[in-house]
């Protein structure tokens, strides 16, 4: 039977994401900084699901635990999702560059490091799944949140890069590129409904594009048309837009 | 993901089933008991809220605590039957994963979509409450987050006090935790049902008191039925099926799954006068002529005989945007059969009746504020329009004279006085609930209306 990795396992897209794997009978690797606080995830999927499930602690920002990390685990996963980010206060970020760094490392140095080692055992076997979530907002920056934004856009980079070098190795990699989502993330904001997804059907789709091995998705779909826009949008008149 | 531009609003509009009433609160969906506890000392007051399948403003308030995060299972005992879960589960989480396994829940109400937190707070009933009580009697042991932030396990041997006031307690003791209960041992997932046709109200009451030796039934009644006819219903009672009773070879060899089905949902509000008395007149006579062939006996499964209308999601917009009231009451066995009479003759006077009228007869209950009693209850909605308000007071007036009371789940409206007579431990209630919740840090929009709370 499979196993998924799932690194930043605490988040609700996390949950909803192992959820999904376990339903298909997947057994669990759940990866966080408080892994302690995983415990009771950890009873949840194994009662469930009935599948084996165990919390690792993995902190994305100490980058030289990484190797000892992923030469721990045992099974060695097919499936490593990386799901864990920081969005910080966006307008903070704009002068605290401690902050700034923070969410830059998160969610670009920190992923580019543990996937590099992914990366290289998933070759070396020639399988694997390597899943990435990003984010519409590194699709364009925006003064919103770009420093949260270029992070992701550095992170779509890169696995867009991994997918070039590791397609002829029979390992695949999927970009996941979420809008709104309701989560602890956006708690208290408004989202509009009609774009914002429950992090379950953010699972769903993450599952049936790991199935069908899509290579870049939107979640929910819509997003890509509405990125298309923001997009297309020429730059003279976008940086005196409001986004 | 997206984020930013669209800053940060903490109130939102939250309101419960019957989308009446309507409040601006700041509601948090904490990830654990320890945010939660956060989340709690920074609020002045909270209410805790799972699937807001409660219809009126029982968990409503200005700051609503989420349990809808606290969504673990945490221990199943095969042995003893017993499975432990956060407050936030559903029941439909539950049976999802554990009637595969050959269990089934207690004690379940006419929708699925329930928290286990708040079956306990209202003391939830269903169609087995004559045989077998309601959600808190299969209840071991829970846990709570006091208000002042303390962590407390009770049971009927510990803390037995701070026990018996949760159950029922509309969540003003604290906020639970999670909770260990029974299970029931099942061997299929079907439910062999018999529907007996009542032409009135002697009839159903003889059809239920003849049925008191089945686990589950239940009636439907078509409260607009006038004269000869008032009272007239459909029975319908049930067993758990064995599996040498199931109708077909596919369900008697996997006899504990069901195929998926298709769910079907309300777009929108529906405009409110698609409700009238002729067309609810029509429905229910259509509906009654539809299911009164005698006696039919056949097997179905566990979803269509407990959750018909969970099928139809967001059913509660057929009644429009100004919602409805759900009018749940219970008389005492004495005044029932004349109560009912009474009661029905007044709605069918005013022909604001509406479809899905369900009578059930109750068996003994224990407990302070659970609402069952040993006699007959009757749950009608009524979309909300003109009038509706004083003539449910008028109706309150009925059943509290005849000993009754109305069930606080689906209250949005009654008086003061309508509670602290239908529900003779009310003193005492408010005494405890003060012992553990001494500054009434946990108070709802219905228990500051009620007069439980300040």
């Amino acid at each position: 039977m499979s196993t998924a990795l799932i690194l930043g396992a605490r988040s609700d897209i996390a949950q909803a994401v192992a959820h999904r794997f376990a339903k298909e009978g997947f057994h669990l690797q759940l990866a966080a900084r408080h892994a302690d606080q995983l415990a009771d995830a950890v009873e949840d999927f194994r009662i469930r699901h009935q599948v084996e499930a165990a919390a690792y602690p993995f902190d994305a920002l100490s980058f030289d635990t990484h190797a000892s990390f992923f030469d721990a685990l045992d099974p060695k996963p097919d499936v490593v999702i990386c799901v864990f980010g920081l969005l910080g206060d966006p307008e903070a970020a704009r002068h605290d560059f401690e902050l700034a760094r923070r969410i830059i490392d998160t969610n670009f140095t920190g992923a580019a490091s543990i996937l590099a080692i992914v990366a290289d055992f998933f070759a070396d076997r020639g399988s694997g799944t390597i899943i990435g979530i990003s984010s519409v907002a590194g699709d364009r920056g925006r003064q919103s949140n770009y420093v949260y934004g270029s992070a992701k856009a550095g992170f779509s980079a890169f696995l867009a890069g991994l997918r070039n070098r590791l397609a002829p190795k029979g390992v695949h990699v999927l970009t996941v590129k979420p809008g709104f989502v309701h989560t602890a993330m956006t708690e208290g904001m408004n989202l509009p409904g009609a774009l914002t997804a429950e992090p379950g059907k953010v699972a769903n789709d993450i599952y049936a594009a790991y199935k069908k091995k899509k290579n870049v998705i939107y979640t929910l779909w819509m997003w890509r048309y509405v990125m298309c826009v923001v997009r297309s949008i020429p730059e003279f008149i976008f940086k005196k837009m409001s986004m | 993901m997206w984020t930013g531009r669209f800053p940060p609003v903490m109130a939102t509009h939250v309101s419960n089933w019957g989308n009446f009433p309507v409040v601006e609160a700041d509601l948090r969906s904490p990830g654990g008991a320890g945010q939660m506890a956060r989340l709690l000392a920074d609020a002045p007051q909270a209410v805790v809220r799972g699937m807001g399948r409660s219809y009126g403003d029982a968990s409503l308030g200005p700051y609503i605590l989420s349990s809808l995060k606290l969504n673990k299972i945490l221990a199943l005992d095969a042995d003893e039957g017993t499975v432990t879960c956060q407050a936030g589960v559903t029941l439909a989480d539950l049976l999802e994963v554990f009637v595969p396994r050959g269990w089934f829940l207690p004690v379940s109400p006419g929708t699925k979509f329930i928290t286990v937190g708040g079956a306990i707070a209202a003391d939830v009933h269903g169609k087995n409450h004559h045989a077998e009580g309601s959600f808190c009697r299969h209840l071991l042991r829970m846990r709570l987050l006091l208000a002042d932030g303390g962590e407390v396990e009770c049971s009927r041997q510990t803390a037995p006090d701070l026990f018996e006031t949760t159950c029922g307690g509309m969540g003003l003791t604290g906020a639970i935790l999670d909770a260990t209960f029974s299970l029931k041992k099942i061997n299929t997932a079907y439910i062999r049902e018999e529907i007996l046709e009542a032409r009135d109200l002697d009839h159903i009451m003889q059809l239920f008191e003849a049925s008191t030796g089945w686990t589950y039934s239940v009636a439907w009644i078509d409260c607009l039925a006038q004269g000869k006819n008032l009272g007239r219903s459909l029975l319908m009672r049930g067993e758990h099926a064995e599996i040498p009773e199931l109708d077909s070879k596919n369900k008697r060899e996997a006899p504990l799954r069901l195929p998926a089905k298709r769910k079907r949902g309300v777009p929108c509000h529906l405009p409110s006068w698609i409700l009238n008395r002729y067309s609810v007149r029509a429905f229910n006579g259509l509906y009654y002529r539809l299911n009164a062939r005698g006696t039919r006996r056949h097997i179905v499964d566990y979803d269509t005989f407990f959750y018909p209308l969970d099928f139809l999601h967001d059913w509660n917009r057929i009644y429009g945007r100004q919602g409805f009231v759900q009018y749940q009451f219970v008389l005492p066995l004495e005044s029932s059969r004349e109560g009912l009479q009474t009661v029905l003759e007044r709605i069918g006077e005013k022909g604001w009746g509406s479809f899905l009228a369900v009578l059930k007869l109750f068996g003994p209950q224990e407990g302070l504020m659970s609402f069952p009693m040993e006699g007959y209850t009757l749950a009608l909605d009524f979309p909300v329009r003109e009038g509706l308000l004083p003539f449910l007071d008028e109706l309150d007036e009925l059943v509290v004279e005849r000993g009754g009371r109305i069930y606080l789940a689906k209250d949005a409206r009654m008086k003061q006085e309508t509670l602290w007579r239908g529900y003779p431990n009310t003193v005492a209630f408010v005494n405890r609930i003060e012992r553990w919740n001494p500054d009434f840090r946990f108070r709802s929009r219905q228990s500051s209306r009620l007069g439980v709370t300040p």
